[in-house]
């Protein structure tokens, strides 16, 4: 068996990372960041980088940070919301974004990791979305045409993990990451507990190990709260 | 002019929502929806990231930072909750699994043109989810002012801003007025006007065709 086992995130991104390369990564908003991935990233100082993410983090934390050092030439995202230095840079022509629909972007990620190189949607029919993309017509509907993404290397966040490279995620951290796990030529996964074979139990892996290529026992698991919401307690 | 609060909106979207029921609520206003869900309706809450029967805010000291609600905000499980990834939670938009999506706007058309996602050159969010929901779930209610902040009427003839989706609009309710329509190719209606709002008010406000 493949040892996917790797001691830190330095020696799990060694011989990845390149300038110019694409990085997928998981996670939706600060919630399910391969934090710990992000800050090796950041301390590889490759520049030029691709990212397809949702969104971009915050200003100072999640993929912000690559934006900070200005690593990032291009972003694929649905959001820039809630970080004003990716929409500074962005609004300065300092980075490229190819805005996508959050559903869209989703499957898009989901279509390259399936191997399926488009597919049709009538999200954005009618938008600025549409631009430059094939229209067709099923029955009375109109449908964009939509390519499917993969990334050179993937990066994703697990709550638990295996040596197989079996993932479970926690709650709404699940988000993007199994998608963004399958369209990595390599994947690479930060979990927050390594666990013996058998121990998630076959009926309740999300991500099979096949999708994973490396892994590690993340580090940071800071998992700041970007809107802390509260309710009263009643009477 | 006053017309409606912004409770008395949400108020007035939730009549709308039926028992058994999955539904989107958008940030803004539409979140106060929630708060205004009649007695024997009982909704299943969808949010993008990857939720189906969404919980209220957690209490002080029990928020956990990997529950958050399409908005980012921190909230709870329910006995009914069931998490998927956002590509299966799209699927469901996509799908037309889901019954209705409250969501707010910069600008509506008599057309049902929906504007909500950028004012270029200004303001850039990106589309998040708005142009998956309006595109894919069954019928689509705006919460908004009918005004903006210097007065100039945001249900138009046409939109000038971005589009977040074409022809997408089923009922629009404002600060001043509800207006609604029965399929995607009729008019817009006038259903109900805020107290104290006169016809004339109303269309001096407004640069939107309506019958």
């Amino acid at each position: 068996m493949a040892r996917k086992i790797y001691e830190d995130a330095r020696s799990a991104l060694d011989g990845l990372l390149r300038d110019g390369i694409t990085i997928a990564a998981g996670g939706f908003g600060l919630c399910g960041i391969p934090e710990t991935l992000i800050d090796e990233v950041r301390r590889s100082a490759v520049g030029r980088l691709t990212i397809i993410s949702n969104n971009a983090g915050i200003e100072d934390f999640g993929l912000g940070k690559l934006l900070q050092t200005r690593q990032v030439a291009k972003m694929i995202s649905s959001f820039m919301g809630g970080n004003r230095e990716f929409e500074r840079q962005y609004l300065a022509g300092e980075v490229e974004v190819e805005f996508c629909p959050q559903g869209t972007l989703a499957e898009r990620i989901r279509a390259g990791g399936a191997g399926i190189p488009g597919f049709y949607t009538r999200t954005g029919v009618g938008t600025l979305i549409a631009e430059g993309k094939e229209v067709r017509m099923f029955g009375d509907t109109a449908y964009l045409l939509e390519s499917g993404l993969r990334a050179d290397v993937a990066l994703v966040k697990a709550w638990k993990g295996d040596p197989h490279g079996n993932l479970l995620f926690r709650k709404s951290a699940r988000n993007f990451n199994p998608v963004v796990a399958t369209c990595g030529r390599v994947t690479v996964a930060e979990v927050e507990e390594l666990v013996g074979p058998g121990e998630i139990g076959a009926d309740r892996i999300h991500t099979p190990g096949i999708y994973v290529d490396r892994l590690i026992l993340a580090t940071s698991n800071e998992k700041r709260i970007e809107r802390l919401t509260v309710r009263e307690e009643a009477a | 002019m006053t017309g409606w609060t912004r409770d008395q909106m949400a108020a007035r979207a939730a009549r709308e929502l039926e028992d058994g029921f999955y539904v989107n609520l958008g940030i803004g206003i539409p979140t106060l929806v929630a708060n205004h869900i009649p007695a024997g309706v009982d909704l299943m809450l969808h949010s993008e990231n990857g939720i189906l029967g969404l919980g209220p805010f957690p209490l002080a000291g029990e928020a956990d930072a990997d529950l958050i609600n399409a908005g980012k905000e921190t909230i709870t499980e329910l006995d009914r909750t069931s998490y998927v990834s956002s590509a299966e939670s799209f699927a469901m938009v996509r799908g037309g699994h889901i019954d209705a999506s409250v969501l707010g706007a910069m600008e509506v058309s008599e057309d049902g043109d929906l504007a909500n996602w950028t004012i270029p050159g200004k303001l850039v969010k990106g589309p998040g989810g708005a142009m998956d929901l309006v595109a894919g779930v069954r019928r689509v209610i705006v919460l908004m002012e009918h005004v903006s902040k210097d007065g100039a009427p945001k249900f138009r003839d046409h939109c000038t801003l971005p589009l977040t989706g074409a022809n997408v609009v089923d009922m629009l309710i404002t600060n001043l007025a509800v207006f609604a329509r029965s399929d995607r190719h009729s008019p817009f209606r006038l259903l109900e006007t805020a107290p104290g709002i006169g016809l004339e008010e109303l269309r001096a406000r407004t640069s939107a065709r309506f019958v």
